[in-house]
Formats: C-alpha cells, sequence, structure tokens
C-alpha cells in the first residue's frame, strides 16, 4: 500500500481551521467528520447486509444520554457519555439478541430497528418535561465568566478546538473499520451475511458474530450523537433521532459506497455538501425540496451505483488497469476463464 | 486418543422428527464407527436429508438420542456440533461467492474447530486442504471460475478444514455427470484412508456409492428398511421394490443413476 497519498491527504485535511475563510466552513467541515464517523459507524454492520434503520435511536441515546445526565444531574459528559454508551449497548442487544436468534434478517430486520428509531424519538417526545420534547434541549453552559472552555463540561467555544476532536474521533473511526476488515469476524459475518445456514455448518456461531458487530456498530453511533450534542450545544429529537436521521445514514452510506473503509465518509461529504447548498441556493422558499432531491438521488443510486461513489470509482479504477494486469486480475483471469473476467470486475453483484 | 475408546463413533437411537402431521423420520436407529463410510441411500423424500440435517443440527429431533463420542448432541446448534468434530456439505454448493476459495476455506479452518487457533495456524490448515483437493491455493482465486465438480470440492475442502471426525456428505442431486461422480466417490475414498474421517455418504443413486462404501443403510418413507453390506442390500428384495420397482437388474449393474437423476 501506498501511505502517500493518506498522509498527504491527511495533512491537507488537518490544516482546515488555518485555510477556512469563515466559521461556517469550518462548522461544515466538523459536521462532517461527525458525520462521516457516524456514517462509519452504521457501515460497520450495514456492509454485511445487516441494514439497520435504527441507529438514529442509537444517536438519540447518546445525544439525550448525556445532554440529560449533564443537565438534571450534574454528571459530567467524561462519565456521561460511557454511560450513555452503555444504555446504547444495552438496546443494541435487547434488540440483537431476539433478532438473530430468531433469524430475524433483511427486510424484517430493518424493520424492527425501524420502529426502535422511532420510539426512541417518542420517548424524547413524550418525556418533554425533561427533554425539551420537540422544542429540543441546550447543554447547560458551563462557559461563565467569559471562559472559552470547561474541560469538565466538554464546552468548548473555540471551533477549532472541536474540529480536532471531531478528526480525531473521525480517524478513530476509520481504525475501527481497518481493525475489523482485517478480522476472522469480518469473514465470518461476510460469509453468514450471504449464507447464514452454511455458515453455521463450519462452525460460526451467527448470533454471536452479529451481535458483536452491532454492538460495536451502534456503541459507536451513539458516540457520534454525543459528539454532536456537545459540539452544538443544541439537540432535538428530529435532528438526533428517529427515522429522518436513520433513513440519512443510509442514503449517505449508500452514495458513499459501504464496501470501502473511505466511502461512508465520502457519503457524509457528497450529502452535507448536497443539503448544505440546496439550503443556501434554493432556500426554504421550496418546502421539501431537499428531500425530493435525496429521494430521486438515492433510487438513482441504487439503481446504478450500488456500490455508491467510491465503489464505482474502484471498479472504475480496475478496469483502466486491467490491461496492464496487475497481479489480482491477472492471476483472476487465469481461473474464470475469459468468459467470467469482464463480469468479475465489474466488482460485486448487487443486493 | 479415539483409538482407546470402545464404541461407535456416531451412534442414533430412536431417531424420530415429525412436520406436523408428516413423520419424516420414524424410530431410526443405526451408527457409524470410525473410519467407516456408511452410504444413506433411499428414494427421493426418504427422510435423508431430514436425518442428515438432525445430526448435523439444522433441525431439531421430535424424539430419540443422538450421541456422538458417546456424548448427547441432539438439539445442539450445526456451530456447536461442527466444533464438536462432525462437518457437512450441503446437497447443491454454497459457497460464499463474496470472498475467494482460500477464504472460504480460511473461515473454516478458523471457527471450525471452535476458534481455538490462530489465524496463521488456519492458513496453513486452510492451504493444505485446498492443495489436497486440487484447488487454487491462491488467495485471489474466485469461487466463479469453478465448474460444477469444483464447488462440490470446495463445499468439501470447506467441511474438511473443520477437520471433522465424521463427514456428512450429502452428495444427492449432485449435478454431476457420471465421470464426476466417479471423481468425486474416490476422492471421498481418499478422505477417509488419508484422514481417517467416518463418513456418512447420502445419494439418492446406487450406482458407484456401492462400490464405495463399507456398510449401506435404506430409508423408505422415514424407516430404514435395509441395513449391511452393499452386495447385501443389493439384493435385499425389499429394496429392489421400494427402490427400483422393476427395475432390479438395473441396481446390478450400476447405471441406475442416469435415469432417476432427474
Amino acid at each position: 500500500m501506498n501511505r502517500l497519498p493518506a498522509v498527504a491527504l491527511l495533512a491537507v485535511v488537518a490544516a482546515v481551521p488555518w485555510l477556512a475563510p469563515n466559521d461556517y466552513v469550518l462548522h461544515v467541515a466538523i459536521m462532517m467528520l461527525i458525520w462521516a464517523f457516524a456514517y462509519t459507524s452504521w457501515s460497520l454492520m450495514g456492509r454485511f447486509f445487516l441494514v439497520s434503520l435504527g441507529h438514529g435511536g442509537f444517536m438519540g441515546i447518546g445525544a439525550y444520554g448525556t445532554v440529560m445526565l449533564w443537565n438534571h444531574f450534574g454528571v459530567s459528559p467524561w462519565l456521561g457519555v460511557p454511560l450513555s454508551l452503555v444504555l446504547a449497548a444495552f438496546f443494541a442487544l435487547a434488540i440483537g439478541i431476539p433478532c438473530f436468534r430468531f433469524r430475524i434478517t433483511g427486510h424484517y430486520f430493518a424493520l424492527v430497528t425501524l420502529a426502535f428509531a422511532e420510539i426512541v424519538r417518542l420517548v424524547i417526545v413524550a418525556l418533554r418535561d425533561h427533554t425539551g420534547g420537540s422544542l429540543g434541549v441546550t447543554p447547560k453552559s458551563a462557559l461563565v465568566d467569559g471562559a472559552s472552555f470547561s474541560l469538565t463540561a466538554l464546552q468548548f467555544a473555540d471551533k477549532t478546538v472541536w474540529f480536532y476532536v471531531a478528526l480525531a474521533v473521525w480517524l478513530g473511526g476509520l481504525a475501527i473499520w481497518r481493525a475489523f476488515d482485517r478480522s476472522m469476524l469480518r469473514y465470518a459475518l461476510e460469509a453468514a451475511g450471504q449464507d447464514e445456514d452454511a455458515a453455521a455448518a463450519i462452525g460460526v456461531d451467527v448470533t454471536r458474530s452479529k451481535l458483536t458487530v452491532t454492538l460495536i456498530s451502534a456503541v459507536a453511533t451513539a458516540f457520534a450523537g454525543a459528539l454532536y450534542a456537545q459540539y452544538q450545544l443544541y439537540i432535538n429529537p428530529e435532528t438526533v433521532s428517529g427515522i429522518a436521521i436513520s433513513l440519512q445514514m443510509v442514503f449517505a452510506v449508500i452514495a458513499g459506497g459501504m464496501f470501502s473503509q473511505l466511502g461512508p465518509t465520502v457519503g457524509a461529504v457528497v450529502t452535507l455538501l448536497l443539503s448544505e447548498s440546496l439550503r443556501i441556493f434554493v432556500g426554504h422558499d421550496v418546502h421539501g425540496l431537499d428531500g425530493t432531491i435525496y429521494g430521486l438521488l438515492l433510487v438513482l443510486f441504487i439503481i446504478f451505483m450500488p456500490d455508491g461513489i467510491l465503489g464505482k470509482l474502484h471498479a472504475l479504477a480496475k478496469r483502466w488497469s486491467g490491461g496492464v494486469g496487475p497481479a489480482t486480475a491477472g492471476s483472476r483471469r487465469a481461473v474464470a476463464g475469459p468468459g467470467r473476467a469482464a463480469a468479475d470486475e465489474a466488482g460485486p453483484s448487487p443486493p | 486418543m479415539s483409538r482407546f475408546r470402545s464404541g461407535p463413533l456416531l451412534e442414533v437411537r430412536g431417531l424420530t422428527r415429525r412436520f406436523g402431521g408428516f413423520t419424516a423420520v420414524r424410530d431410526l436407529a443405526f451408527s457409524v464407527h470410525e473410519g467407516e463410510i456408511l452410504g444413506l441411500i433411499g428414494p427421493n423424500g426418504s427422510g435423508k436429508s431430514t436425518t442428515f440435517n438432525l445430526i448435523a443440527g439444522t433441525l431439531r429431533p421430535t424424539s430419540g438420542s443422538i450421541r456422538f463420542r458417546g456424548q448427547e448432541i441432539a438439539g445442539l446448534g450445526p456451530a456447536a456440533i461442527c466444533h464438536l468434530g462432525i462437518a457437512r456439505t450441503f446437497q447443491i454448493p454454497r459457497p460464499f461467492r463474496k470472498l475467494s476459495i482460500f477464504e472460504n476455506v480460511l473461515v473454516a479452518a478458523y471457527y471450525g474447530h471452535g476458534g481455538d487457533i490462530d489465524r496463521q495456524q488456519a492458513a496453513r490448515i486452510a492451504g493444505e486442504v485446498l492443495e489436497s483437493l486440487g484447488l487454487p491455493r491462491s488467495p485471489e482465486a474466485r469461487v466463479d471460475g469453478l465448474g460444477a465438480a469444483g464447488l462440490k470440492k470446495l463445499e468439501l475442502a470447506r467441511a474438511l478444514a473443520t477437520r471433522p471426525q465424521l463427514l456428512l456428505a450429502d452428495e444427492s442431486l449432485g449435478g454431476l455427470d457420471e465421470r464426476e461422480t466417479e471423481q468425486a466417490a474416490e476422492l471421498l475414498q481418499r478422505v477417509r484412508d488419508e484422514r481417517g474421517v467416518a463418513i456418512v455418504w447420502v445419494e439418492h443413486i446406487m450406482g458407484v456409492l456401492m462400490r464405495v462404501v463399507d456398510r449401506c443403510l435404506v430409508l423408505d418413507h422415514g424407516e430404514k428398511i435395509a441395513e449391511g453390506l452393499p452386495s447385501e442390500v443389493a439384493r435385499d428384495p425389499r429394496v429392489i421394490e421400494v427402490y427400483l420397482g422393476s427395475g432390479a437388474a438395473a441396481v446390478e449393474a450400476g447405471v441406475a443413476g442416469g435415469e432417476r437423476h432427474a
């Protein structure tokens, strides 16, 4: 692997606070990193066709858990975040154990998780006396007397600090992806995702493998929610939980490509740029336009680019370099025979 | 270690499985000894696959006992049964197409024995199994390049990589021609000879199987109708009646496979 482009890219990303002309650009960059981390977390399980429409719920638990503990009990996020993650883990198990044991997969799994996301949102709204309901809630400010930061409350007035926190978290997400990608668990899940019976027959504990990845994915997503709340200092049920956020994750990941490490990040960048430019250039005059365009694009992506932008680029790159004959393509052709090689290089078939 | 133990490797007693009002397997009893190849045959719908799935843990028995090396395994899940040392193949190969051939076998080697080995050891086992079956060892070789016979081999490779003591080989509906069936039979024989793995071979044609198996068990309507040496079973009038109807001569000729296969 050539590390040079990666290092160069990282250097450019790390320089964003100095390159950014104003706070708005920096803000968008921070949001991109936070969402990129959330989408990467979703894809940890999504790539094995464990399609969860409930990650909005986990995100909401992370965000609201942290803020509620701080506002009502004065628990510092240093403790509040881990507690919220434990809560998210509990719900991940509560959904995962019955679903995986009774082999609720595919669309049915998606529906169960969809219900979960909505339940979390409804609970937040119903507990309006404590959560602020649909109006949202603001963590109590710890920045008194003109202080620019509070370590106990994890509040920083300076966006640059947040940028580097978000950058570190995003890199952490990529590292988890990478570690996972190289683990045997990935092969087990790849196998189970395609054929549960055959995977079980060779000794893969399908239920446990799925639970493990669901747990990691849910906890990481909840962490993204907590980060979002701490950075934005304002959350409401629509922006961190519920079906809308769940669908937003799925769309971004499908657009970016859920089978490659940077796919979800590309998805985050593309969708945020899209929604921000729609907001700026179209504004709110045409109500629901951004949603309509999202929906249309999703349909187009699923039909024409099921592997997402990055997946498509990978496939194209492979086709162009195919003539030169890198080791993989060459040996594949030798095994596959002439007829199959072309089809093979088009990448994995859509689900 | 197993050398010092007496008794059969697998002992099935009173095995029954009902699906609603239909009894697929009724009060079945048989045993498999170490290093033995047992042929499990019968016409379509005779309960072979159900028996097979009951032993492999894919189905739970309604009643009865299945003991493997003296341990009761009835009701355990397929992964647990695999960890104990029973591997299976599926009648229609079920490869993981998104994984390479090597990775298919690697997963089996790693998880097949309960995850007691590290990745390097698993890779070594996978490589050895692929080599012995004549499959490509290259980490990139794709499943898509394999034909029907190759997929069968991959199925077998995956099963063997779990290091079983008993292999349940479902060869019915294999979609193989005469020559490929011969090769599959030789392969199973080699597996037994080289690895000392006992094999239950499920087949619904009698031809090739009769030359390879040590003993034969014939099922019909979920019940055992004959058991014994292949030569005895093939002459058994009940077998001839239920299995071939009037085509008794075809059994001895061993060519029944062609017509019955469809």
